[in-house]
């Protein structure tokens, strides 16, 4: 019979790895997909039970998402506007019973290239922190997943956070997602944008782009391009998205074709940027 | 460390309860196998189905994604735990009075995501209801009836049931509705007596080769919990089935060569654990692959590999259709359209996998399955396990939808093999997966057609020709290829035709029965060159179709004259104002230029009702008890469509007796008479006329033997029946009659087979007593950017003859739309690679737009009262008419379906490019 450990604390959790290789469940929405007609054999380490790991909390210069927050729990929680995209991510992920139960951490430790909430939490500058019995390291999420279902995180270290750093209240933010269809959808393209307003212009841009390669991207030329660009309707037609070719690298798939998703990316870049841009210029 | 054990306590529909399977367990496994509670449907595994959603401490969630040890001390409620004290509650009644429930394996799960959102909105809006239940799937419904029974959760009651003689036409609920809505309905997958053996099949990974077996006593040996493991050699009679006598090329389990992907190769069957801890890899099988044969070109092409080695050329089976002389009417038209479109393979993806369980009573075999055939199940049972017809029963469950997927056999022969050789229970329940990669699919079509016309529109001349993707056996490719060249035309007058099909055979999953049978890919090509000759000749795309549809006194292209029940020109009248309304909207939305643009199209449809040129009869009866109790012996399989309510309202009205009194046994082979498949269109034309007739023949009987007149009027009682003729008043004593073995003292029954005429080397002939006829239109918003289509309204006119439930007829017309909105849009199966719901998309919530159904009522009389077929008839316009939309919109044609994001912009570049645009 294969170990099923259910821990109420972290520690023992931690202590758990050392002792043996476990699959770590939580919200079970990337576990039981990849197992369907398969015996259910795994030594699992469930941390469901360790409360102590959910929920959104203001920490100083930072906000912490505890490595078990559900999406909808992001959904739910009053945040600044900075938030707004990943929010949005949070409402197109799946169906509701996918919101309740997928956590934030388990999105980004499954590492799909089309993970719907990669691309904001790259725009907000979001660090993960792992941790193992006697040593905890944080590091950008950029820097966390490292490929197609790839990640930085060692077989006896758990996620046990997402830490996100404040911005001014004035910072906004936009998702946009493109799929064949309106609910339970895999993305053919997402993009996730953060913009930093100072005195009616782009003061900070950050943005990301999802499913156009291996690991969400973010462009860091086009931020650039776009600091100090008067926030208007037509802030994304205000520069130059040709680079992006040499910055993204789609596949072809039944999704959509290379090409397309390049395209296709950047006509949404254009309209989220002109959606902050007219929201956050109107303001006074 | 705090280690789950196997015992865990919760709280189930209010109760402490109890789990005791392995702490990963999935939570709707542990649920179903532990406590019986199989309202929690288990569609996929997966969360991409939504059909087991739970409640969890108020919120709602997938029960296949929760651990038995993550619920523990937790709060769940099923739909089980919805009606209080056997009353249903509001929202279940809601859903019974509005026909939210069709085939009722999604119900559950719609039920609890809205039984959440209730609980948190008082009124929610249609927006939070789409949102709320966006997780959940339906493949019946087109979404619309529930969010209407949602919406309106605090309506009244359902009114009176109607009087004696009302029952057709009116919108009586479900007979079969209340156990789809409280989770007690038994489907395939619900049910198995006690000790009953698990039976898994083990598939091809390739889409060809060889495989040899290894040692299977090793193999049996290291699993001590495996009973037995099949191979071809064990299947006693003929390891060979297909629909059609001559077609019986597909093996039970492969006989060492593979012809698709997720083909059987062996079955195991053992104690269910056992089952489960397998991997396939376990089974000791080698594969030797081979290049496989993919698509219409590749099986076209000189020298291609064959499938089948008796089938020169890959070809299955070819259709054909001359009428006049097409040269001729091409040289004298002035105006020519042609073009060149191609279909994927689309997958049935009804919501419940197949399934179903078989045990050995005495020497026969009874089969417990979902299914659209049970007569057809049972004579192919009996061919490949080498018995009497006789000796098979077959017993439907619930089915949890069908779409044509349901009539080829799945588990059915393996199950019987398996309870017959071990003198034990089998059950077996595909995956998800499993059920994509081996079961029929929707034809793919490559399609060539040209049509002509005069300038003033009228229609000269069409030439078509369609090759489809059979796939890896016969299945029904037959009758696509039968069905294509009679209705390509469209439902329009021409008189020199040309069309002609092909079905060729490949490695893939075996194409058959779908909605349709190639008609619905036909039309897509025939409807664009409507719109491509209306712009020519500058004629509105709905007058010219009015000035070219069918009507009484036409002659059809296969010389068929039409003589009663053609109501196309009423149904594109009726979407006359519409179409001018929208039309107009669609160009004051377009002078703002934006990224999206709006269109507006139409499609005509055609289509007959049964079989074609075969005679394909169906009988019905109808029985009462001593008590007076009135039973309907329904051998039409009802899978959501209908017929153990429409049957009865038929036979109702023609007994003289209340719809109330009827009771249903549903398609029993003991204890039904063939009322033939479920399928063509034609339980409500065909079993509808043997339920008239049974009623009839019985009525007939009740009069004869109280000597009355034929305006008599019956009051079945306890033990009675009191006869009024007038004044006079004559009571029949039930309890002084002899009872046949099911009870009943009185019997009526009624066949009917609707009249047909063998089609001759053109293609000529009466292939159909009576065709359906309808129109579409939808409205779309393109993006013209990322390619995105979003239907935003349909209005769907349907010729139904007489409508028996209009309710009902909505509801067919809602899921015919949205699966043909499907096709036009999104799904397209790849073996291998789109095996899952998440993969291969199907229409959400949110994608399925408000439709106006306009129901038309030209009697046919050979129909009962005048009913005709609507179940593929509402799929077919869809997608034609969405396309059309797009090009009006766009001024782009749409050749390849389904027309994804990517596709659409591709088209509208391509257009650009070539300054079409």
């Amino acid at each position: 019979m294969p170990v099923y450990l259910r821990p109420n604390n972290l520690e023992e959790a931690l202590g758990a790895l050392q002792q043996q290789p476990l699959t770590v469940l939580a919200g079970g929405t990337d576990h039981y997909p990849a197992r369907v007609g398969q015996p259910l054999d795994d030594d699992l380490l469930d941390l469901t039970n360790i409360s102590a790991l959910r929920g959104i909390e203001d920490v100083g210069e930072t906000w912490r998402i505890g490595a078990l927050t559900t999406w909808t729990d992001i959904i739910r929680t009053d945040l600044p506007a900075c938030f707004d995209g990943l929010k949005a991510a949070a409402r197109e992920i799946g169906g509701v019973q996918i919101q309740n139960a997928g956590t934030v951490a388990g999105n980004i430790c499954n590492a799909s290239p089309a993970a719907d909430g990669v691309p904001n939490l790259m725009a907000l500058d979001a660090t993960v922190e792992l941790a193992r019995t006697g040593a905890v390291r944080r590091l950008p999420v950029a820097d966390f997943v490292t490929g197609n279902r790839t990640t930085v995180l060692a077989r006896d270290e758990v996620v046990t956070a997402i830490y996100v750093p404040k911005l001014t209240d004035a910072a906004d933010s936009a998702f946009l997602k493109l799929g064949a269809r309106k609910y339970l959808v895999i993305s053919i393209v997402m993009i996730g944008i953060v913009l930093v307003p100072v005195d009616g212009v782009v003061g900070e841009a950050r943005i990301a782009v999802g499913a156009c390669a291996p690991v969400s991207r973010r462009l860091r030329a086009l931020e650039e391009a776009l600091t100090g660009r008067r926030l208007d309707a037509v802030l994304g037609e205000a520069v130059d998205m040709t680079p992006l070719a040499g910055v993204l690298s789609p596949i072809d798939d039944m999704r959509g074709s290379a090409t397309y998703r390049l395209d296709a990316a950047i006509a949404m870049l254009r309209r989220g940027l002109n959606i902050l841009g007219s929201r956050m210029g109107e303001l006074p | 460390m705090n280690i789950a054990t196997s015992q865990v306590t919760l709280t189930v529909n209010g109760l402490t309860t109890e789990l005791r399977s392995p702490p990963a367990t999935r939570l709707a496994h542990a649920l179903r196998d532990e406590h019986g509670l199989t309202g929690t449907k288990v569609g996929c595994d997966a969360g991409d189905c939504g059909a087991c959603t739970v409640l969890i401490d108020g919120e709602q969630l997938c029960a296949c994604m929760v651990s038995v040890a993550q619920a523990a001390g937790r709060n769940v409620v099923t739909v089980e735990g919805l009606a209080k004290n056997g009353d249903l509650s509001d929202l279940q009644a809601a859903f019974l009075r509005h026909g939210a429930a069709q085939c009722g394996i999604c119900t559950p799960g719609m039920l609890m995501a809205a039984h959440d959102l209730l609980g948190k909105r008082g009124s929610p809006s249609e927006q939070e209801v789409a949102d709320a239940l966006g997780g959940v799937l339906c493949r019946c419904t087109g979404y619309r009836k529930i969010i209407d029974a949602i919406l309106d959760v605090g309506g009244s009651r359902r009114g009176d049931e109607p009087e004696i003689g009302k029952a057709v036409g009116s919108r009586v609920g479900r007979l079969d509705g209340a156990p789809k809505v409280t989770g007690d309905d038994v489907f395939g997958a619900d049910f198995a007596p006690p000790g009953a053996l698990t039976l898994r099949v083990i598939r091809a990974p390739v889409a060809s080769g060889r495989f040899r077996i290894g040692d299977l006593g090793a193999f049996k040996a290291a699993h001590p919990g495996i009973s037995a493991v099949y191979t071809a050699d064990d299947i006693p009679g003929h390891n060979a089935f297909g629909v059609y006598p001559t077609g019986k090329d597909q093996p039970v389990l492969a006989d060492g060569l593979i012809r698709y992907r997720g083909e059987a190769l062996v079955a195991v069957v053992g104690h269910p654990g056992a089952v489960a801890a397998l991997r396939d890899d376990d089974l000791p099988l080698h594969f030797e692959q081979t290049t496989p044969v993919i698509g219409i070109s590749q099986a076209a092409a000189n020298g291609a590999t064959l499938v089948h080695a008796d089938r020169p050329g890959n070809i299955l089976a070819e259709g054909r259709l001359v009428k006049g002389d097409t040269a001729a009417g091409f040289a004298m038209a002035d105006h020519v359209a042609e073009g060149a479109w191609q279909t994927s393979f689309v997958e049935h993806a009804y919501i419940e996998p197949e399934a179903g369980w078989a045990e050995r009573v005495g020497d026969r075999i009874e089969i417990h399955v979902t299914t659209q055939s049970p007569y057809m199940d049972r004579d192919e049972v009996a061919h490949v396990l080498g018995m009497e017809k006789e000796q098979i029963r077959i017993v439907p469950t619930a089915c949890g939808g069908g779409f044509g997927g349901k009539l080829d056999l799945s588990v059915q022969p393996l199950i019987a093999l398996a309870a017959r050789d071990l003198g034990v229970p089998v059950r077996c329940a595909y995956t998800r997966p499993e059920s994509m990669a081996s079961s029929t699919k929707r034809h793919p079509a490559a399609i060539r057609a040209r049509a002509g016309c005069c300038a003033d529109g009228k229609l000269l001349a069409f030439e078509f020709h369609g090759d489809f993707d059979t796939g890896a056996y016969a299945s029904w490719g037959p009758t696509v290829a039968d069905r294509v060249p009679v209705h390509a035309t469209g439902p329009y007058v021409v008189s020199n035709v040309k069309n002609t099909s092909c079905a060729l055979l490949t490695n893939a999953p075996p194409s058959g029965a779908f909605r349709g049978f190639g008609v619905p890919q036909s039309a897509i090509a025939n409807e664009a060159l409507m719109d491509d000759l209306a712009e020519m000749c500058g004629i509105d795309p709905l007058d010219f179709r009015l000035i070219n549809a069918l009507r009484k006194g036409d002659e059809t292209s296969s010389g068929q004259r039409l003589e009663y029940s053609a109501g196309l020109a009423e149904c594109l009248e009726a979407l006359r104002s519409a179409w001018d309304t929208e039309r107009e909207e669609a160009g004051r939305f377009n002078a703002a230029a934006g990224d999206v643009r709006r269109g507006v199209g139409i499609a005509g449809m055609w289509y007959g009702c049964g079989n074609t040129s075969m005679s394909n009869p169906s009988t019905i009866t109808i029985g009462i008890s001593a008590e007076g109790q009135v039973t309907l012996y329904n051998g039409a399989m009802d899978m959501g469509q209908g017929p153990n309510t429409i049957m009865p309202q038929i036979a109702a009205d023609a007994l003289g007796v209340p719809f109330g009194r009827f009771n249903v046994v549903a398609g029993d082979t003991d204890r039904t008479a063939d009322a033939g498949k479920s399928s063509a269109s034609r339980q409500t034309f065909v079993s509808g006329k043997a339920a008239q007739r049974a009623g009839e023949n019985l009525r007939t009987k009740i009069l004869r033997l109280a000597n009355v007149g034929p305006n008599a009027v019956l009051e079945i009682d306890h033990g009675k029946i009191v006869v009024h003729d007038g004044e006079a008043e004559r009571t029949l004593d039930l309890t002084a009659m002899a009872a046949d073995a099911e009870g009943d003292v009185l019997t009526g029954k009624g066949t009917f087979d609707p009249p047909t005429k063998p089609l001759d080397d053109n293609g000529q002939g009466v292939p159909y007593a009576t065709y359906g006829f309808g129109a579409h239109l939808a409205v779309a918003d393109i993006d013209m950017v990322l390619g995105n289509v979003k239907i935003r309204r349909i209005v769907a006119a349907h010729d139904v003859g007489r409508a028996i439930n209009p309710t009902f007829l909505e509801g067919q017309i809602h899921g015919g739309i949205a699966q043909g909105l499907g096709l036009a849009l999104m799904e397209e199966y790849i073996p291998g690679r789109t095996e899952n719901l998440h993969d291969y998309l199907i229409p959400t919530f949110g994608d399925v737009p408000p439709i106006d159904v306009i129901l038309v009522e030209d009697p046919e009389p050979l129909g009962p009262y005048g009913a005709k077929g609507i179940g593929e008839q509402a799929l077919i316009p869809t997608a034609p008419a969405i396309f059309n939309a797009v090009r009006h919109a766009t001024g782009v044609r749409l050749h390849h379906a389904p027309a994804t994001p990517c596709r659409v912009r591709d088209a509208i570049l391509a257009a650009r490019k070539s300054n079409h645009v």
